[in-house]
């Protein structure tokens, strides 16, 4: 027996030892494989039926292209479509296609390609979003590489939302299993999925524009914050592609070894007011929530001071952005102020917000300091999306909430008065629509008219706009720093 | 014997059923839509109405129920609300890297716990044993996610021996596959080998103080050949149950330890289709894992009868 004890010790040691001799834990075969982490794993590859941000993510701009798509400063650039004119009325567009290109199963490209994605919205397509492709009338196919698009009315939310999954280009001979089997134009296919684990995207032999630097890019699929950084750490991965755990970051930028890149995002973190209920439906008394609360404080706090104060519903990135981020400067005394005025005394409010980090940490900050100001908060977190969803944000069942707003352009939530803001605005809604319909410059000097009058109505308080903090391995480079469309776009990636 | 064993297998197919109606009612109460939570934030009633009656939620439980478990029965698990593919198979695959992990986890705790207790054991009046039952203590305290963060931050983050997760099939790269199952398997089977070295040193300990032991020696065997062929048998039979108690604990332990170390296992799953409310797989994989435990009760219920020839007249 004595004998014994050491021979299996030694024996195990062997056997650790034997398989990690020498080499490194990296799983980047080679140089031209590149493995870049998420959090967010797609559910399948589907984004006609299936909601989430997770397969436009992995998907857009890489495996299917759209006849637009938006550079690295949100600007509305050719993809597909060379060019493209707008007809006087605004209603009829005229889209010049590229020549030469084919989905990865080999079909040609062509006008009917875009008639039958764009019709397709409104027939296949289950997931909410597709009411944008509604104000489609027709589509005219002119000439092999010449489409006219014909809508009901002016829109410009509706060539931007060409940028989107929304404008994906899908050919009749690609669509039997979108859940398992995209095929797209672009330079990416996918190669292979472990479910739970990874998608694996190489190059595109057919593809009709430039080569991609990395043939092979492995998305790894890791959701817990710390899993991801120490993948990174040990070779597992080149790329995170965001962070969400904000207090890592200075570990990284401290090693040469890796590079933290860090921009703005589409993500408001806003502090919603259920504007339909008393004692919130007074204007003042939002306004006095506005003044309690020093988001500054609040974002070093809750999320290492890493962000944007915006003060309305609009990134940086967006061509109608101004900086209202002082109107309301932190003033308890004008916050109490206003709550006298207001006739509220006594008040205890309902913040009930998902049970996600960022929320319950800010939601901590925001309960603080409004106690200072002598209204009091109960904290509720939820299970997300599951119960906030059904509780919050259908049933409108909540004084106070706290969320990231993720979606491009989401402003005009604000014009639908069912909306869980309960914000009804004629003046807003109105503004909106005549964005909508009007030339590029009437869009803007209305848009900043909507972010204005949110702003002076203090229909939310928008407590801060979530960064696009990217960590990679120092050989990495061409990220785009902010984060402006629905994917995470790999073309632009290569060694440097 | 074999009407015990019949016996065992009724109780065992009864248990399941049981457990399947408490599983299902559990999934009924849980709140939040499962409809709502495919959709997304902008989803309208008449589209969740039709989400509802596609995913034939809208119908009385007691219909779901059946339906449910009528096609289980004939291998079939329905189909997931979040990815439309046919749960069956995923769990399968699932299913496999989950008693990779467990066995591994399982040996890990067998190959520490079975020399370390009765070393403890025969040396209990002495400084090496008593060392040996204080790191047990140690070890029994460090839950798995605990041991497999210091195993991380050691092997793969400093060290960069060993991948800090993920998964590779073993068909598909062999080497890879031992690398990446070490950590996992170490920080399931750490914590499980020192309870388990604490069993096995206590069932030893009361072995050598029998009659026949000391007979034994009597005969003139030597302390150690005593113990092997006559005592282990004896000590066997608790340290068997404790055993099965902990694969029951490895299982559990193996949800988290996956989420630590990224792998694509019956855990992982569990834990995403939570939160997504895709409640058939939720479903599908919590009777899967009931199914397990009390298929591992039955096994150890039978394993007495081959360990024991006493109990096989009963």
């Amino acid at each position: 027996m004595k004998a014994r004890i050491p021979a299996v010790a030694a024996v195990l040691l062997l056997a650790v030892t034997g398989c990690s001799a020498g080499s490194s834990a990296s799983v980047s075969a080679g140089p031209g494989t590149l493995s870049v982490g998420f959090t967010a794993e797609p559910a399948n590859f589907d984004f006609t039926r299936t909601d989430g941000a997770a397969i436009p993510q992995a998907l857009l701009y890489n495996v299917y292209e759209g006849l637009v798509k938006l550079d690295a400063q949100g600007r509305i650039v050719p993809l597909l479509a060379k060019s493209w004119t707008i007809s006087p009325d605004r209603k009829t567009y005229d889209f010049q296609l590229q020549q030469g290109v084919r989905f990865s199963n080999g079909a040609q490209f062509t006008a009917e390609d875009v008639k039958f994605s764009l019709m397709r919205v409104k027939t296949a397509w289950t997931i909410s979003i597709k009411s944008t492709m509604d104000v489609v009338d027709h589509v005219d196919v002119v000439a092999p590489d010449h489409a006219r698009v014909v809508l009901a009315k002016p829109s410009n939310g509706w060539l931007f939302s060409l940028t989107s999954r929304l404008g994906a280009m899908f050919s009749p001979t690609g669509v039997a299993d979108l859940a398992n089997r995209p095929v797209g134009t672009g330079p990416y296919v996918v190669a292979a999925r472990k479910r739970g684990d990874s998608v694996v995207l190489k190059e595109n032999p057919g593809y009709w524009g430039r080569e991609p630097a990395y043939s092979t890019v492995v998305l790894k699929y890791i959701k817990d914050p710390t899993a991801l950084n120490n993948a990174l750490s040990s070779n597992g991965i080149d790329v995170i592609s965001a962070v969400t755990a904000p207090d890592s970051v200075p570990q990284f930028q401290a090693d040469d070894r890796f590079q933290v890149i860090q921009g703005t995002s589409n993500s408001e973190v806003t502090l919603a007011m259920n504007n339909q209920r008393a004692p919130l439906n007074d204007v003042r008394v939002r306004r006095a929530l506005t003044y309690a609360i020093d988001r500054k404080a609040l974002l070093d706090t809750a999320w290492a001071g890493r962000g944007t104060l915006i003060g309305s519903m609009v990134p940086p990135t967006d061509p109608w952005y101004e900086d209202l981020a002082n109107v309301y400067p932190f003033e308890p005394a004008k916050a109490k102020a206003l709550l006298s005025e207001a006739g509220v005394t006594n008040l205890n409010l309902r913040l009930r917000i998902p049970n996600l980090p960022y929320a319950v940490s800010a939601a901590q900050v925001v309960q603080s300091q409004l106690a200072d100001v002598g209204v009091r908060t109960t904290i509720e977190p939820l299970d997300f999306p599951a119960v906030w969803l059904k509780q919050v944000f259908t049933d409108h069942d909540y004084d106070l909430s706290i969320i990231q707003h993720v979606e491009a352009r989401d402003i005009t939530t604000f014009g639908k008065p069912k909306y869980y803001w309960g914000y009804d605005s004629k003046r807003v809604q109105q503004l909106l629509a005549e964005a909508d319909s009007g030339t590029p410059e009437q869009q803007v000097a209305d848009m900043k008219q909507v972010a204005r009058q949110l702003n002076a109505d203090a229909a939310a308080d928008w407590l801060f706009l979530f960064p696009n903090v990217i960590v990679a391995k120092a050989k990495v480079g061409g990220f785009a720093a902010n984060q402006v469309s629905e994917s995470f776009d790999l073309t632009g990636l290569a060694p440097r | 014997m074999t009407a015990r064993v019949l016996r065992r297998v009724a109780i065992f197919v009864v248990s399941v059923l049981a457990a399947s109606i408490v599983v299902f009612l559990f999934m009924a109460v849980l709140p939040g839509d499962p409809a709502q939570v495919a959709l997304g934030v902008n989803a309208t009633p008449e589209l969740l109405a039709k989400t509802r009656a596609e995913f034939g939620i809208d119908r009385p439980l007691v219909t779901q129920y059946f339906d449910w478990i009528g096609g289980v029965l004939h291998g079939d698990f329905g189909r997931s609300y979040v990815t439309r593919d046919a749960i069956g198979p995923q769990l399968l695959d699932r299913l496999g890297v989950t008693l990779w992990l467990v066995g591994a986890g399982m040996l890990v705790a067998l190959v520490i716990a079975v020399p370390a207790g009765t070393f403890a054991a025969v040396k209990h009046r002495k400084a090496s044993g008593a060392g040996v039952s204080g790191l047990s203590q140690i070890g029994v305290a460090i839950p798995a996610f605990l041991a497999g963060i210091i195993l991380v931050q050691i092997f793969a983050v400093q060290l960069r021996w060993l991948p800090s997760g993920g998964w590779t099939p073993p068909d598909q790269n062999a080497g890879e596959f031992l690398r990446g199952l070490i950590l996992p398997a170490l920080s399931l089977g750490l914590v499980q080998g020192a309870v388990l070295t604490r069993y096995v040193r206590s069932a030893v300990l009361d072995t050598l103080g029998q009659d026949y032991l000391r007979t034994a020696r009597s005969k003139g065997l030597r302390p150690g050949q005593a113990l092997v062929r006559h005592g282990l048998r004896n000590a066997s039979v608790p340290v068997v149950t404790v055993l099965g108690l902990q694969l029951a604990t490895l299982l559990i332990g193996a949800v988290v330890v996956e989420r630590v170390f990224v792998l694509p296992g019956l855990g992982s799953m569990l834990l995403d289709a939570v939160s997504a409310r895709d409640l058939l797989t939720v479903q599908g994989i919590v009777l899967v894992l009931v199914a397990g435990v009390l298929l591992v009760n039955f096994v150890v219920d039978v394993l007495y009868t081959v360990l024991d020839p006493r109990l096989r007249g009963s």
